[in-house]
This record gives C-alpha cells, structure tokens and sequence, in this order.
C-alpha cells in the first residue's frame, strides 16, 4: 500500500505535473492569447518547486517501491535543472511576442520537459529513467519543430525525433539485456548482484557488457556526445534560437546527472568496464569539440559544437569515477549553465532592424556599438576558453584534478590540449567584437530580461572565483550521496 | 498433444498472417490480415492461462486500433506501389546489415549466463494464481506498485497529444463550423414560415 507519507519525495514532481495540467486547462479555455501569463505561472511553478526541493532536507528519501529516489544528489540537479528552464522560458517570451509565433503551449511543453527531467534525474529503476527521458525528449521534439512553418525548424524536429527514437531504441535493447541477465530493473538490485552480494559473486558477462555499453550508448546520445553528436548542430541551427538555449542547457544538465547515477549506481562495481567507454566518448567530444568549432560561422552552430566539447569535459569527471570527479562534474554543470545562458542572451539580443542574426561576423565591432554587451560576451568566452580567475577555469580544474587523482594522466593531457584548442575559436569571438570594424549596430534597447540575465551570468562568473566556498561544499555534499562506502 | 496441436494452429496462423500483412499489394488488406493476427496472438495468449491480456487484446487492438487503422488507410490515398519502389533496391544492403547484426547478436548470446537466482527475480512481482486472479494480479502491478510510471506513461501521452496539436492544428478562415449555442439562440422572428400548397412551389 501506498501511505501518503510515501509522496514526500514525490512533491515537487507531483507539484510541476499539476501545475501543467491546470495551466494547460487555462490556456485552452481562455478566449484571448494567454502566452505570457502561462509563461509567467511556469516560471512561478518552477520557483515554488525549487522551495519544495530544498524543503526535502539531507536524508535520502525514497518513493514507490523504490522507483525514485530523492537525495541530495537530486536535489542539486533538480535546482540547476529549475534554474536553467526558468531562465530559458524567460528569455524566450520577448522572442515569441516580437515574431508572433507564442503559443500557450510552448510554457507547457517546457514545463513538461523539465518535469520529464526531474524525473530522469530521481530515477532509480531502468524502466523509470526510461519514462522521465522519454517525458523530456518528446516535449523537445515539439519544442525543436515549433515554428512549424519554417522548413528550417521542421527539418530540425524531424531530425531530433527520428535519431531521438533510434537512440531509445537502442537504450531500451540494452536495459533488456541487463534485465535479461538480472531479472531486476532496479539499480539498487542490479548494484547489489554486481558488488557480488549473493553467495556466488556474479562475473560480468558479454551479454552484460554489451547491455551497459546500449545503455550508455543511448544517453550518450541524449547528451550529444561524440559519436552519437551528429544531430546537434543542425538541431541546434534549425531550432528558434530560444528552444537552442533551452536545448544547451537544461537537458544536457539532466541527462549528464541521469548518466553519472546510472554509472555510479547500478554500474559501480563494473567500472572498469565502463570507464573504457566513458574515457573513448569524452576524448572524442573534447575533439570534435575543439576542432570542428573552429571552422564554424554561425553562432548557434559554434555552440553546438563548444556544448559538444563541454560535455566532453564533464565526462572527463565522470570517467574519474569518485567523490572528487562527480563533484567536479557537478560545479563544472553549475558553471556551464550561468556561461551559456549568458551567451544565449547575447545571441538572442543580436538583432539588426527586427531581423534576427546568427553570424559571427554580425559581431564585429561590437565594443564600440554596445560596449557592455561586448564586455559581458568577452567575459564568457573567456570562462569557457578557461582563462584563469573566470569560473570556467575552475570547473576544468575540478575535473583534471580527479582525473589525475583516478591515475588518467593521458585524459587529463587530452583534456588540457583541447582546451587550448578550443580557446582559439573562443578568442576570435573577443577579435572580432574588439578589434573588427564595426558593421551595422544591433537594435537597442535589448529588453530588462536579456540584460537581467546576461548581468547576474556574468556576476556570478565573475564572482565565483572570490566566493566558491557555497557552490564546492554543496557539490561536495552531492556528490558524496553516491558512494555511501567511502563516507 | 491437443493443446499442441492447438498451439501450432495459432502460431501458424498468426506468422502467416503477418506475413501477409507486409506482403500484400492493398493496404486495406493488409490491416485485415492485421486482424487475424491480433486474434491468433490472443488465442495464444489464452494457451498460456492469460485470459485477461487476451481479452484486452481483442478489444484494444481489434475493437479500436485496428479499426482505426482501417479508417485511415480507407481515408488516405496510399499508393503501395510507388511506396514499395525501391525497396527491392535497399534490400541486398539491408539484409546485409541484418544478418551482420544476427551473426554479432548470436556471438553475444552464445556467452549468455543469468545471474544466479534470476528465476526467482523475475517472478518476485507476481503472486501465483492460488492467491490472486490474473485480472488482480494485473490492477495490483499496474496501480499499485507501479503507479509512478503508469501516470508518466500517462503525461507522455499527454504531451504527444499537445505535440500533435500543436504541430498540425490550424484555425482556417471561411470554414463554416456548425454553432450550436448561436442556433439555439435565434430568435423567433429570425425564422419566417410559410405555408406552402402541393405542386405550387414557393
């Protein structure tokens, strides 16, 4: 039986998902177009869900038979997943009303998605991180082909949609494997046959492997990491631009938490299986990342392709497979979000009389055009490059350091070139805004939320490197949840 | 041996039939032979003392998938020919790949162990037919202890259906829509009668 006590950890979720169904009963049964008001109540839903996950406390909670599980690991995620969809939605409601597309079903299907991804991120059983992915991925299918009459944008969702569903498919094969061998699609259950808890301890087999390297195959996938990346760039090109910064952000988020539970959880005593695999896709993403970003002209493109090479980085901390390397992960995810916010807000703001441009060039000159602006991108390309004081030096550091301290040198080597690689096509973006002739100014002004948004991104990269004491220790806290052995 | 027999019957039938299903030129005929898959899956499902999913495999799949099926293919002008060119082209490809994979998969499984007390996993959720019908059996599983992911099953249908509208629904301009309430509302005088005489007209 079900008590009601058992919903305590369900809260938030239950709270988003009823949330959801009542605004979207609002915006049917409203005569007149109620897109920024249903905005407006997600993002408040959002806020209130935050309180609630932060009521939840320290204790490892779990609901339903063990089906989802909230700690503090998710509780962590969760409040970046919240963040980052709420900022995402703001910043998409000057969009939708200056090109006339908004839709009240757009702050729902972003609300669904983020709710798919709570849900991903307390999954503790196969068949639920199933569910809460396919929650999130069909409700940015949508989102990618929402403006429906732009071939661009079609094409876009239709690309996402067939290589999503191929993606499951083979995520799904893979836990059918695990579930063969096993006959439990519970993590807890497939932890305790691998860490040999029964009376004969259980040799990972080919069929057990070749589950887990499915499974990982399809979140690799979710995560666009290299090879399974393909579908990024055009995704991320084809879609408005305020889906992009939706895209860039909160799911990568979601997934990479899905994916270092997944490892840390059920996998944990078959590390040295798949640490092979994890070590294989980062070095491929921290490449493909670095060196296909160089040759890119469209920013949208470019971001694909650093979010490609950023995801490379942060499997570098999961590779390292400990409380350091997932701590890293997670600050490195906490900064990756405040830097592509930012720059998103940069992006959507270039506009040149109405019309939105998506070109490098269309950068040029940008110091003398809008100083601050110029200032605030600066800033973030010079996080992401790495460059010393700026927290994305951090984060890069935090993931190097666990995984010289896992004994990975070469990972960590791989790693650091690419980062000077990828600094190239970051610092060109600073060439062309300082020292390029400016070509035709963007339109001012940019909107309170684009600038409210690019200052408090900017703050905190800023601000990081003199206060890391509340976002290391709260990482370190969540990333001690999964490995309960080492205290 | 006559529950065998029986159980060829149905096995047999049922691949036939979704042979068929894939061979056949008319769309219309291929939902057909649909059907008298779905009917022999439930004969089989009934041999296995699953009279519950049985049931609900006629009336789900029969009663209104299929039917649906029937419906658009009726509605759609499908021309299976100019689908099916190319087909033959692909295929030496395909099968390729197919039998790549097979060949891998059967590798695979040919190293296949089960975890020790497997057998005892998997049936851990389902009580024996001594304590509970298939039918209780069912609802229990179904709303009780996995009720998280029948209700995220559920929002997952919910968003295909926001998706679905949103995507292909469009408000046309010029379409006469039938408007109960603004009928209802007329006014007598808005309504003029006449008498008329047989074989006069008006």
């Amino acid at each position: 039986m079900i008590q009601t006590s058992d919903l305590v950890p369900v809260l938030p979720e239950i709270f988003i998902a009823l949330a959801g169904l009542a605004l979207l009963m609002l915006g049917v049964f409203r005569k007149e177009d109620s897109t920024k008001s249903v905005s407006v109540l997600v993002i408040l839903a959002f806020g209130a869900a935050m309180v609630l996950v932060s009521s939840l406390g320290a204790e490892r909670l779990t609901a339903f038979n063990g089906l989802f599980v909230a700690d503090r690991f998710a509780g962590f995620a969760k409040g970046l997943v919240l963040v980052a969809s709420a900022i995402a939605l703001a910043m998409s409601l000057p969009y939708l009303e200056r090109e006339k597309i908004g839709r009240f079903e757009y702050p729902v299907l972003v609300l669904f998605a983020t709710l798919g991804m709570m849900m991903m991120i307390s999954a503790n059983d196969f068949i639920a991180l199933y569910l809460g992915l396919e929650l999130q991925s069909l409700s940015l299918y949508v989102l990618a082909a929402y403006n429906r009459d732009n071939a661009k944008a079609t094409e876009a969702g239709l690309k996402y949609f067939v290589l999503g569903s191929l993606a499951s498919g083979l995520l799904l094969y893979g836990i059918s494997l695990l579930y063969g061998f096993a006959g439990t699609t519970s993590f807890e259950g497939l932890a305790n046959l691998f860490a040999g808890g029964h009376e004969h301890p259980v040799k990972p087999n080919m069929g057990v492997i070749a589950g887990l390297v499915f499974v990982l195959a399809g979140l690799s996938f979710k995560v666009s990491a290299v090879p399974f990346h393909m579908w990024a760039p055009d995704v991320y090109e084809g879609a408005p631009t305020p889906v992009t910064s939706f895209f860039a952000v909160a799911p990568k988020i979601a997934a990479l938490c899905l994916l270092t539970r997944v490892m840390t959880g059920p996998f944990a005593d078959l590390v040295e299986q798949w640490r092979q695999v994890v070590t294989f896709i980062a070095i491929g993403s921290m490449f493909v990342g670095a060196f296909a970003a160089v040759v890119q002209t469209n920013i949208k493109r470019l971001m694909a392709y650093s979010s490609i090479g950023h995801v490379g980085f942060v499997l570098v901390g999961i590779a390292a497979g400990s409380t350091l390397g997932i701590q890293g992960v997670l600050i490195y995810l906490a900064i990756y979000l405040f830097m592509n916010v930012g720059v998103f807000a940069v992006v959507l703001s270039m506009r040149q009389k109405g019309r939105l441009v998506e070109g490098i060039d269309d950068l040029a000159g940008l110091s003398k055009t809008h100083p601050m602006m110029a200032f605030v991108m600066a800033v973030l390309m010079f996080s992401m490059a790495g460059v010393p004081p700026l927290a994305g030096f951090w984060g890069k550091f935090y993931v190097f350091m666990a995984a010289v301290e896992a004994g990975q040198f070469t990972l960590a080597i791989i790693g650091l070139l690419s980062s000077v690689v990828s600094a190239y096509y970051y610092l060109r973006i600073i060439k062309v805004m300082y020292f390029d002739e400016p070509v035709e100014a963007f339109d001012k002004p940019v909107g309170a939320s684009m600038s409210l948004v690019m200052a408090v991104s900017t703050i905190v990269i800023l601000a990081f490197t003199l206060i890391p004491a509340p976002l290391v220790t709260s990482a370190k806290a969540a990333a001690q949840v999964l490995f309960p052995a080492a205290g | 041996m006559f529950t065998a027999l029986i159980f060829y019957m149905f096995a047999a039938i049922a691949v036939a039939s979704g042979v068929m299903v894939i061979s056949s030129r008319n769309p219309v005929h291929s939902v057909l032979w649909l059907i008298l898959a779905f009917f022999n899956a439930a004969g089989l499902f009934l041999l296995l003392g699953a009279e519950f999913l049985a049931m609900v495999l006629v009336v789900v799949y029969v009663g209104a998938v299929a039917v649906l099926f029937l419906f658009v293919v009726m509605m759609l002008d499908i021309n299976m020919v100019e689908m099916k060119e190319g087909f033959l082209q692909y295929l030496p490809t395909g099968a390729l790949i197919g039998v790549v994979l097979l060949v891998e998969l059967l590798a695979m499984f040919g190293g296949w162990a089960f975890a020790p007390d497997v057998e005892a996993m998997v049936k851990a959720p389902t009580p024996t037919l001594e304590q509970a019908s298939n039918t209780v059996a069912l609802g229990k599983l179904i709303y009780t202890n996995y009720v998280y992911l029948f209700q995220a099953s559920g929002l997952v249908l919910l968003v295909a259906m926001i998706g679905t509208i949103l995507l292909t629904h469009r408000k046309r301009t010029g379409v006469r829509k039938q408007v109960i309430a603004d009928q209802v509302g007329r006014s007598r005088d808005s309504v003029e009668l006449k008498k008329v005489q047989s074989g006069r007209g008006i």
